[in-house]
């Protein structure tokens, strides 16, 4: 058996796999202030799941918070943990786009899985789920309910700030203009999207990947929409990276 | 400098100043308080944090060589090859000290350096050197000018062959050990002391070549620096890539100072040749050309872009070089948004990661 635990930002995951890269377990929690307990949390809850002891098992961490995974046998990179996750599904050169709670990744690879170039956004929160979430506080809309409300929109309206201040300001002159909630969501689901579509050229085959896009499907719609084509889905995006780093345990 | 040395001047530079400042981690002290009086955060960050510490009447010298302030200057000299913010940054101070502003504005963003473009430097430099005979009401001592042209060419000399020894695998040198040992043929080119200091210091490296002894341990990958350093953070990167295994073997701004066309016979035509020939002053496709000879000739296996967010004139990423050095020639590249000085557009976690799994690239390819 094969762990991968990724602490992000905002949370924090596990995944367990056979010899055969089949899923066994998989585990997600807040990631919270202590990063090692968290880690430790989702791994043992993994294990239980699959009724299995630690004993034998090659663990490898990911994610920002990887070093602090003392119990991991080696630590890899998200980057290279989502490229792996994503060509294991999707055999092919890919332009992969992770968007996590505090940073986006685009990640272009060739037909053999390896690196071509990555890119992370700039030092700022714009088209990451930071950025969502401080605009769902600001709207007074709990989180959960963001993907529902957009979904449910029927008018385009769209923002066009580069930062998440000034995005929040361009809301406000919205809502005084009476536009509705539902079509503000969708338009700030839009800016992220603007925002991926900023950092590198979307060639060829496109995952998106990580937490935000497994709770917002609308990114997929959008995305497509922008693109003109498919988009590709791993299955549970969130766990792509503990996925990844899983396979690289096995290696 | 060679021209200010030929007339006997004491020759400060505020340039390094601001490394310095950079380099203690204090220039987010200064910076706001240039903001302040006007000058923009968007600019050049060494000009902020030296204004700054100016107006806070503060230096790091105080604490490294007991000097209590910045020297009042009767003059300031200022070439533009590199920058205008050099120009607005002297101007502040000539203001402060009511001391005349010379300067040379060479033409800029050259493909190749015409004899024209030389004609056209070569008359600012005797137009400098008219000003500064009248202000000092001495003429200018052509010998002298010879010899401090004649020093400055061997600084470069073995400047260059310090920087070079860094061809041979393992490198005995880093460029963060560049970035620690360019002082001198910045700021006291033309005089005696910058050729003494680089002959002990090219010894040094000819023996650690001699009994093979590398900057990194067990290097695995070599690396080209291309932009300004990060001077708030040169021991944690520095840290990190002996960590990684990997070495920074070469850099456009270490190699920004080499000045090998002076020619102690013909002084000003080629001082005027040497300073509008300088990186920094070129068009973008002179400077791809530059760096693809030197990846080649440094057997890099991938180039890391600074962008250094005040400093666009010496940050090479903004016009899609690093895009065209991985589709048009295969070479990886890594792009870090950081600064020289401002450490509030520097992410250390981003940083990190992007170093790490750049090298996790390299190491998959």
């Amino acid at each position: 058996m094969f762990a991968g635990i990724d602490v992000g930002a905002s949370a924090t995951k596990c995944m367990i796999v056979d010899e055969s890269k089949n899923e066994v377990a998989s585990a997600v929690r807040r990631t919270g202030m202590s990063l090692r307990k968290v880690a430790d949390e989702v791994y043992k809850e993994a294990l239980s799941g699959a009724g299995l002891e630690p004993d034998g098992i090659k663990v490898v961490a990911t994610g920002f918070g990887r070093k602090n995974v003392d119990f991991a046998d080696s630590i890899r990179t998200e980057i290279s943990c989502h490229c792996k996750g994503c060509y294991h599904h999707f055999p092919r050169a890919l332009t992969i786009v992770d968007i996590g709670g505090q940073d986006t990744k685009l990640i272009r690879t060739n037909v053999e899985g390896k690196i071509i170039d990555f890119k992370m956004n700039r030092k700022c929160a714009a088209g990451t789920g930071a950025f969502l979430e401080e605009i769902a506080r600001r709207m007074d809309v709990p989180l959960e309910e963001m993907n529902g409300l957009a979904l449910s929109s029927e008018r385009e309206i769209e923002i066009g700030s580069y930062c998440t201040v000034f995005t929040a300001t361009e809301i406000l002159s919205k809502i005084r203009e009476g536009e509705k909630q539902k079509d503000i969501v969708r338009a700030v689901f839009g800016s992220v999207i603007k925002r991926i579509q900023e950092m590198n050229p979307l060639i060829g085959d496109v995952v998106l990947t990580g937490g935000v896009v497994a709770h917002n499907e609308i990114l997929f719609d959008l995305l497509e929409e922008a693109l003109g084509r498919e988009v590709l889905k791993p299955p549970k995006p969130q766990f792509t990276g503990a996925f990844g780093a899983a396979l690289y345990a096995m290696m | 400098m060679e021209v200010l040395v030929a007339f006997g001047f004491k020759v400060y530079f505020p340039e390094n100043h601001s490394a310095l400042i950079g380099a203690r981690k204090i220039a987010d002290d200064y910076i706001p308080v240039a903001n302040a009086v006007g000058y923009s955060p968007e600019i050049c960050s060494y000009l902020t944090s030296d204004i700054g510490a100016y107006l806070r009447n503060e230096t790091p010298l105080k604490d490294a060589y007991g000097v209590s302030s910045i020297p009042k200057p009767d003059v300031l000299a200022v070439n533009t090859n590199q920058c205008r913010d050099l120009y607005e940054w002297f101007s502040f101070f000539g203001r402060r000290f009511d001391a005349p502003v010379f300067s040379i504005h060479p033409p800029k963003y050259l493909d190749e350096v015409e004899e024209h473009h030389v004609d056209d430097v070569a008359v600012q430099y005797e137009d400098m050197i008219a000003r500064l005979e009248k202000m000092t009401g001495e003429r200018l001592d052509e010998a002298k000018l010879k010899e401090a042209v004649a020093l400055s060419l061997e600084a470069t000399e073995l400047w260059k062959g310090f920087l070079d020894t860094a061809v041979h695998v393992p490198s005995p040198l880093t460029f963060f050990d560049g970035t620690i040992h360019m002082a001198p043929i910045v700021v006291m080119r033309g005089l005696q002391i910058a050729v003494d200091y680089y002959k002990q210091l090219k010894a040094e490296m000819d023996e650690r070549l001699e009994n093979g002894i590398a900057a990194v341990d067990d290097e695995r990958f070599r690396i080209y620096w291309e932009g300004m350093p990060v001077w708030g953070r040169l021991r944690k990167l520095s840290e990190q890539f002996v960590d990684l295994r990997a070495c920074l073997v070469a850099s456009t701004y270490c190699n920004s100072w080499i000045f090998d066309d002076m020619m102690p016979d013909d002084p000003i035509r080629s001082m005027a040749l040497a300073y509008t020939k300088v990186f920094v002053n070129r068009s973008e496709p002179a400077k791809e050309r530059y760096i693809l000879d030197e990846i080649k000739r440094f057997k890099a296996d991938g180039i890391i872009f600074h962008d250094a967010r005040t400093c666009p004139a010496n940050s090479n990423a903004s016009y899609g070089m690093p895009a065209r050095m991985m589709e048009d020639h295969g070479i990886p590249t890594l792009t870090l948004d950081g600064d020289l000085n401002d450490l509030r557009c520097w992410s250390d976690e981003q940083a990190t990661t992007n170093i790490e799994a750049f090298i996790e690239q390299l190491e998959e390819r």
